[in-house]
């Protein structure tokens, strides 16, 4: 009851996207088949045309189909060491962004426990760390992976970092602040016992801050992905979701670009799901759980 | 009851809490608060004493300082005859707050653990004390609950039990049913009193209701703010046995009466 209900809004809603997808592919193919048309000097007729506009080799816009066709031919009818496998890619990409996603989410904590713990590492670190978003990371990356290869880092290694910069700072700000929401009453009563500063933190402020954890580390997952993809794109296109989209950019293979695209999104989701679950899983069984 | 025989001059009770020419001044940006002023007190063994008076007069920052929230600016002030600081480190008191404050990731039980859990008490021991005063605030077989799962009331008796868990001898309440409906008030304070015959703990409570105060008190202390001042001290005339009707008897009317003077006098109104 409750999930076909749920359903219903998001089919429709899926349907509508489709249908919109459907009549730009058209639109926007249409002048190729146009043109093609004129160059021959025939006459096509208008359904023909339109037939025409959705199976295009290198359409302006795909059809949902040609996507489909294409992550299909790449997945299941491709081995997975191929390198014209979609797995094989998005391996090479989640690689990157779990080791980033780790790095970042233990460089969070550990910048968060220290700012909440030190006022000098409040007004000294905080700005820096804010300061460091502000960056365009498609200007850094570059630099970040020409740097490593200098002193002989390549491959995994400089992507995840890329990987870390974006993730670490949704969990510092998540967990600054989850570490900090026990009220005055608590710290009160902790300071009423006489516990010291180690019992404080892991008795009161570490369990308090994990609701935030968990929604900071879904942010962290998704920026880690783009940032191991962006980490991708200045290697020379190698190996990598974000290879593939500049592969197919070079040589115009927009099937590819938006296959590449659905693959990344589809990680991102699936990241994100993972952790919401272990974060509902691991907070029932705190006992946050109403 | 031994209470009665205690209270006989005989048998001389210990002071528990001597505040001597207490003064607590803030400094804001308005400019210095006058919390606690001149602040004479004793607090015998076995003493219930109320504080009461309006917001601002320093009954809450006087029970912060005993139990060493705050620091006062001059005068002395000694809990079992320690400074307030040697009296918190030997776990001289057990707080409790307006609020319950209990951690939503512990169960009734492992919330009541918390406190002997950060003091070292063994495992058995520990299970001991937390049958024991769930029995006497009576939420036996609410251990295994979360928070979420009891009343209001529920939680505040959760929180007293927690305070009573290390056995100190002095409890000091602010407002503890402050944010609890009149009928769920009106039986928390008769468990109170039974609580505090039975285990014969001296308690320090911050209300700002009279009838409250009244009814539990053998001491009720009126106090008045700008500065924060004591205006009077009542002892209780009240009998140690005290039903819920008692507060219709002319005895406890008189004092009532009394509170409202004090409150009065020392009320400006500017």
């Amino acid at each position: 009851m409750s999930w076909t209900r749920s359903l219903l809004p998001i089919l429709t809603v899926v349907a509508a996207i489709v249908a919109v997808w459907y009549l730009s592919a058209v639109a926007l193919n249409m002048p190729w088949e146009r043109d093609q048309a004129a160059r021959a000097g025939t006459e096509v007729a208008f359904l023909d045309r339109v037939a025409g506009t959705l199976a295009q080799d290198r359409p302006v816009l795909p059809a949902p189909h040609q996507v489909v066709a294409e992550i299909w031919k790449t997945t299941a009818e491709q081995k997975i060491t191929s390198k014209r496998s979609l797995v094989y890619h998005g391996w090479i990409t989640l690689s990157a962004t779990l080791l980033g996603f780790v790095f970042g989410t233990a460089l969070g904590m550990l910048l968060a426990v220290g700012i909440v713990h030190s006022r000098a590492m409040d007004l000294s670190i905080m700005p820096w760390v804010i300061a460091s978003q502000t960056i365009p990371i498609l200007a850094l990356a570059p630099m970040i992976i020409v740097v490593l290869n200098a002193v002989g880092l390549k491959g995994l290694i400089p992507k995840a970092l890329i990987s870390t910069y974006l993730s670490f700072f949704p969990v510092v700000v998540g967990m600054v602040k989850g570490l900090r929401s026990p009220d005055r009453i608590q710290l009160d009563l902790m300071r009423t016992w006489s516990a010291s500063g180690t019992q404080t933190f892991w008795k009161l402020r570490w369990p308090a801050s994990t609701p935030y954890l968990f929604a900071s580390l879904k942010i962290a997952a998704a920026a880690s992905l783009v940032g191991a993809i962006v980490g991708e794109m200045p290697t020379g296109a190698v190996a990598g979701l974000g290879a593939r989209l500049l592969a197919g950019s070079y040589y115009g293979q927009t099937i590819q670009i938006w296959a590449a695209l659905f693959a990344a999104a589809a990680l991102a989701a699936a990241l994100v799901a993972l952790i919401g679950l272990a974060g509902r899983v691991t907070l029932t069984r705190m006992g946050f759980g109403r | 009851m031994s209470q009665a025989a205690d209270a006989t001059p005989a048998a001389a009770p210990r002071s528990v809490i001597e505040a001597r020419d207490l003064c607590l001044t803030f400094a804001t940006n308005d400019g210095p608060v006058h919390a606690l002023s001149d602040v004479d007190l004793t607090i015998r063994q076995g003493d219930f004493v109320s504080f009461i008076g309006p917001s601002g007069c320093g009954k809450t920052t006087f029970l912060r300082v005993i139990a060493d929230l705050e620091r006062p600016t001059s005068g002395t002030i000694t809990v079992n005859g320690m400074t307030p600081e040697e009296a918190r480190r030997a776990r001289a008191y057990g707080y409790v707050f307006q609020a319950a404050a209990l951690y939503p990731w512990r169960t009734i039980a492992g919330n009541i653990r918390l406190p002997i859990e950060i003091m070292g008490f063994s495992k058995p021991e520990q299970e001991k004390r937390i049958d024991r005063v769930l029995r006497l605030v009576e939420l036996d077989g609410f251990g295994k609950k979360y928070p979420w799962q009891l009343s209001g009331g529920m939680q505040q008796r959760a929180s007293i039990a927690r305070a009573l868990a290390f056995d100190a001898d002095l409890l000091l309440m602010d407002e503890p049913f402050g944010a609890l409906d009149e009928i769920v008030r009106d039986h928390l304070n008769e468990q109170l009193l039974k609580l505090w015959r039975t285990t014969g703990k001296t308690i320090g409570f911050v209300t700002h209701s009279i009838p409250e105060a009244v009814y539990l008190s053998t001491r009720i202390v009126v106090m008045s703010p700008r500065p924060g001042r004591i205006v009077d001290v009542i002892e209780s005339p009240l009998p140690l046995e005290r039903p819920l009707d008692i507060r219709e008897s002319p005895e406890f009317l008189a004092v009532a009466h009394r509170v409202r003077e004090g409150l009065r006098a020392g009320h400006s109104y500017d």
